[in-house]
């Protein structure tokens, strides 16, 4: 259930409490988050649409851990990741995010299969081990034939599809997408959000998007409105029902 | 290991870029390679002295000659244990260019005195035998194809004029590979028994074999002292400082060869720095997502500066490969005009070493800016 009143229960997932985020720019105070509550439990798919400018990907940002708040407090799983030091925030990531890009950030030089292995370099997994994951992880988004495809050999949607296998390929405790399909075709974007829909459905997985585009945020369980900082109206897919005075299950 | 596929596709995204780095570090280190090989060649004289012998000028100048008669009194201090003499030649074979060191010996005490310098038995025997012999050091038997029973004339122009025939009877090797082996030896009786009249008995120098090298200092003093006021006073030092004062005569060739060396260094320096920066700029957002999916500041440190060290060291074995090819062919073309030109394990380890350390310096400032860059600022440049 998603709360944004800051009354969520302990077995919450993600617990946000009073999150503020200011940038200093060129010696001005630019307020980005004010004040921010929010409860996502496991299996929960959120998305977060509001104008630029409005909050959304500093929100995921902080979410992710690659950003530190300027108030407030975030915890994941029990672990407040806005206490960690830099360094246990890096490993931390490694073992509970999975990080969706709008450009999918491959590395060129590395096959489709190389890409996907590289969170797992950073575990003990031995090489076959290593091997059978990614494997897994390309059947999952549907790309086993093209695993020794370099990124420039693949087509917009491919590449977020690696992008994808990547992100779950070390199984992590929740996924952040950052704009998932904003730079693909209308197709290549269903195609996408079936993919991500599948991960929710069939894998359980827990899911943060960012997105500009109502189509693609419909298909979240949740869809919340940030503007100037703040959560202004909250919608349960198809209820159309507002989440900001409570929960929504 | 597991890394090696990221690090190894990362060095060869660009691949002129790559090649044109890793040619920076191949041309540095041949020349480095040169430079210490040719700087170590005048340098030996001094390295290779014996630490037990003494060298006896004229206080003038090393032109003007000693009475052979010093020879006895010098014998006679104490510390002494051999001593022998020699003149210079400086004869020309052939032509002018074909340039290689002719010494007058003592026979009785050259080799008890350079004992390093070996002669076989027989050869020596048969030298000795005979006034016009020769003994030629390997080097210069090779370069001229001269072997032994040769005859072969020297034109002087010191030594009262004309051609000098000598028989070769033997060839001398260095016990070490820095030995020399270009010098020339001929009898002392032959050359006393053709020289005008006015210089006969008068020696270019004296050098004297000790009972041990704690003695140098002492006695040095003592022959100094032996001679001074006298006609011909001496000038005595060890070998190797004779050595050393005598390659200054080039000029100052170490200062040279270092500040060079330096300049190419500093230049490859910049250059690598300067390719390295520029590509992990380019990579920047991939190394933010790296450092995003947990890929920890020290990781990504650790990948930039082993492609820098990777290039430092594929470019410094080519460059060292290189030169170690190169180098025999140079001495010989030098035509003997440079000492025996020998690049040593130490000059290729020394090589190697400097190109490791360029590569990490190279590679350190373009990493440390990696490895604090932010993934949020970095991602927002995608």
């Amino acid at each position: 259930m998603i709360r944004v009143d800051g009354n969520g229960g302990s077995s919450s997932l993600i617990k946000v409490r009073g999150l503020n985020k200011t940038y200093s720019r060129g010696g001005e105070k630019i307020q980005v988050l004010q004040g921010l509550n929010l409860d996502v439990d496991k299996g929960d798919f959120v998305a977060f649409m509001g104008p630029s400018g409005s909050g959304k990907t500093t929100l995921l940002n902080l979410l992710g851990g690659l950003d530190v708040p300027s108030a407030g407090s975030i915890t994941v799983a029990g672990d407040e990741i806005t206490r960690m030091s830099a360094r246990k925030l890096t490993e931390w990531r490694a073992r509970h995010v999975g990080f969706i890009f709008q450009m999918y950030n491959l590395i060129p030089v590395l096959t489709a299969f190389q890409n996907i292995e590289l969170p797992l370099l950073l575990t003990k997994l031995s090489k076959s081990e290593r091997r059978k994951h990614v494997e897994t992880a390309l059947s999952i988004v549907n790309l086993a034939d093209r695993m020794h495809h370099y990124p420039r050999q693949l087509s917009g949607g491919q590449e977020q599809r690696v992008s994808i296998a990547r992100a779950i390929v070390s199984d992590p405790t929740f996924l952040l997408c950052d704009e998932p399909t904003g730079d693909l075709d209308r197709k290549s974007a269903d195609e996408i959000m079936a993919l991500v829909d599948e991960l929710v459905a069939k894998y359980g997985k827990t899911v943060l998007m960012v997105t500009h585009d109502p189509l693609v945020a419909a298909r979240a369980h949740t869809t919340l409105h940030l503007e100037k900082g703040v959560l202004v109206e909250g919608t349960r897919s198809g209820a159309g029902q507002s989440v900001l005075a409570g929960g929504i299950a | 290991m597991r890394f090696l596929s990221l690090i190894s596709a990362n060095l060869f995204r660009k691949k002129i870029r790559f090649l044109l780095t890793l040619g920076s570090f191949a041309v540095a280190l041949f020349l480095f390679a040169f430079l210490a090989v040719v700087k170590d060649a005048f340098g030996r004289g001094s390295d290779v002295a014996g630490a037990d012998r003494l060298v006896i000028i004229n206080r003038v100048s090393i032109i003007n000659t000693i009475p052979l008669k010093y020879r006895d009194q010098i014998l006679r201090i104490p510390g002494v244990k051999y001593i022998t003499h020699n003149n210079w030649f400086g004869g020309i074979y052939q032509e002018e260019k074909n340039f290689f060191p002719q010494f007058v010996i003592d026979p009785e005490n050259q080799r008890q005195v350079f004992p390093e310098l070996i002669v076989p038995d027989d050869q020596w025997s048969a030298f000795l035998k005979d006034r016009q012999g020769a003994i030629v050091g390997a080097r210069t038997a090779t370069r001229f194809g001269w072997r032994i029973g040769d005859r072969i004339p020297i034109k002087t122009t010191i030594w009262g004029g004309g051609a000098w025939e000598f028989n070769i009877d033997g060839i001398y090797h260095g016990k070490r590979q820095e030995d020399d082996e270009t010098q020339f030896w001929f009898q002392w009786d032959q050359f006393e028994e053709r020289i005008p009249a006015g210089i006969k008995g008068q020696v270019g120098w004296y050098v004297v074999k000790l009972e041990s090298p704690d003695d140098a200092v002492r006695v040095a003093k003592a022959i100094d002292q032996q001679f001074a006021n006298s006609p011909s006073e001496t000038k005595t030092e060890t070998e190797s400082a004779f050595a050393a004062s005598w390659v200054k005569q080039f000029g100052n060739i170490q200062f040279l060869i270092v500040t060079i060396g330096t300049v190419v260094f500093f230049t490859l320096l910049l250059v690598t720095g300067n390719t390295m920066a520029i590509s992990v700029r380019e990579r920047t957002p991939e190394l933010a997502v790296l450092k995003a999916i947990g890929y920890s500041d020290r990781m990504v440190l650790f990948f930039v500066l082993a492609e820098s060290l990777i290039i430092a060291l594929m470019g410094g074995l080519f460059g060292l490969g290189l030169a170690y090819l190169a180098v025999p062919a140079l001495g010989a073309a030098l035509n003997g005009l440079l000492p025996n030109l020998v690049l040593s394990l130490s000059i290729l380890a020394s090589g190697l070493g400097v190109a490791l350390v360029v590569g990490v310096a190279s590679g350190l400032l373009p990493g440390i800016g990696a490895m604090r860059m932010s993934v949020v600022n970095a991602l927002r440049r995608v």
